[in-house]
């Protein structure tokens, strides 16, 4: 088994934009990132920043927040997993409305992103 | 009601190039696709693609879709619709699709079926925590949106995906703490998976994720050994300190949509799942409706492009149009499918496709 032992002990994780661990990839041996202008957003009532036309995912993960939705019976965090609209674990509200995909909705400015708990529920107003 | 000789649903590899090859026989098309951009999966591999030179061979995946949108720009009988996800198929022929928040149909006469396919999961206790994410979707976040999906990652599975992603994770400046693999052996391609060893990541053949770690997101995860039944050996569990894992088992054909036109469907574990069945140009059961790339049988960008052109030369066809070198320009693009699947890289495909054909 090549490399077995390399992986028996690992240094602890840094702790998140603390040790110089930033989650936005600055420098990349192929790929530049075209970014739309800085914007903020609110997020659970917190106040965050990402780019403008980035999904709400990646901003929000940028800023380290990965939980997204709250499974509707067990009640267990869910996050981020396929990325392009398929799967429904990163449904979210955004903007009161609930089911939001945000792995490919766009960050607009001043959008209001909660978790979602449960299903959703979908007022008369909409 | 909208209407179209050949209606193409996704704009990936495959179905850019059905778009392409039916409108150069000159057929109007319609093209949909749910993303707001052409390429589907292209956009986010940053890697050389191999075969040769007319497959695109030493281009990056990013590079390619460029050249093919560039030439659906140059044939106007091709109307492209972005943002439009399909939503049904109907007895009468109609197709159904939401675009930008407006329901539309459209009557086609012939239609591609070129949806892609979907990441696989796979069942361990805690495989619902945020930070157990699918390989692709890594992939998208950080060659798309220049996002890190993590600090410390552990990739599930070492065929051509989970190894290409590990590089990429590493080009990202993420580390990887290692790769697993439940074969006894390195599925994808060596030239990938000597480049991630040269970086110092570990591959562990014949190892299996036992669980993943952590209360409201990924901690960790424990793995284990196993044996030459694909048992696993009690004592050899190990924990790493990961905060992420990704999973990349293979991937699942998107068929919902010939399923619902009434296709005759097949399980081919070979091909990723349920796949329609079909003649050797791509025309499944249902006269009309052909099917090509990822969503007839999953392979790679390089077969999807040309099942694509095949499938859109064969549906001109039989709406009548054919130019005078239809037969030299299908038997070059047989040739190259059948050198693309040949050797023993292509078995799995070969007997997949020989369940199908």
């Amino acid at each position: 088994m090549i490399g077995c032992k390399a992986s028996a002990s690992l240094p602890p994780l840094p702790e998140l934009n603390k040790g110089g661990i930033v989650m936005r990839i600055s420098e990349h041996p192929i790929l530049n990132f075209a970014k739309g202008r800085k914007v903020k957003f609110v997020f659970n009532g917190k106040e965050m920043e990402g780019y403008e036309g980035e999904p709400i995912a990646a901003a929000l993960h940028a800023a380290g927040v990965r939980e997204f939705k709250e499974s509707p019976h067990h009640h267990r965090p869910r996050g981020f997993y396929c990325a392009i609209g398929n799967c429904s674990s990163c449904l979210m509200k955004v903007n009161g409305e609930p089911n939001v995909r945000v792995c490919v909705e766009k960050l607009e400015e001043g959008m209001i992103v909660e978790t979602q708990k449960g299903k959703g529920e979908i007022s008369a107003a909409q | 009601m909208l209407h179209s000789e050949i209606v193409i649903i996704g704009a990936g590899p495959a179905g850019l190039c059905a778009a392409i090859s039916a409108a150069k026989q000159g057929a109007t098309v319609a093209l949909l696709e749910r993303d707001e951009f052409l390429g589907g999966q292209l956009v986010k591999q940053t890697h050389m693609f191999f075969g040769s030179k007319k497959q695109y061979a030493s281009v990056r995946g990013i590079d390619i879709a460029p050249l093919l949108e560039k030439e659906i720009k140059g044939l106007p009988n091709i109307s492209v619709f972005l943002n439009s996800t399909v939503l049904g198929y109907y007895e009468d022929g109609v197709l159904l699709f939401e675009q930008n928040g407006k329901a539309k149909k459209i009557k086609p006469a012939r239609m591609i079926v070129a949806t892609g396919a979907a990441e696989k999961v796979l069942p361990f206790p805690n495989n619902d925590l945020p930070g157990v994410y699918g390989a692709g979707a890594v992939q998208t976040l950080m060659n798309v949106h220049g996002v890190k999906p993590a600090k410390r990652v552990l990739m599930v599975g070492a065929g051509n995906i989970g190894l290409i992603v590990s590089y990429q994770l590493l080009q990202a400046g993420v580390e990887v703490a290692g790769v697993i693999e439940a074969a006894p052996y390195i599925g994808g391609y060596l030239v990938h998976a000597a480049k991630i060893r040269r970086s110092g990541v570990p591959i562990l053949t014949s190892h299996t994720i036992k669980a993943a770690l952590g209360d409201r997101a990924v901690e960790g995860a424990i793995i284990q050994q196993l044996d030459e039944k694909w048992q696993p050996i009690t004592g050899t569990e190990r924990t790493l300190e990961v905060d992420a894992i990704c999973l990349a088992v293979g991937l699942t054909p998107l068929v919902e949509i010939l399923w619902q036109a009434g296709c005759q469907m097949k399980y081919v574990p070979q091909l990723g799942g349920h796949v329609p069945i079909r003649n050797q140009f791509n025309e499944t059961s249902v006269p009309g409706i052909f099917v090509a790339g990822d969503a007839s049988g999953v392979e790679e960008a390089s077969s999807a492009m040309l099942e694509g052109a095949l499938a859109g030369m064969e549906a001109s066809a039989s709406l009548g149009y054919r130019s005078e070198d239809f037969d030299l320009i299908k038997q070059d693009i047989l040739a190259q499918l059948e050198s693309l699947r040949s050797g023993p890289t292509g078995e799995k495909i070969r007997t997949g496709l020989a369940q199908l054909v």
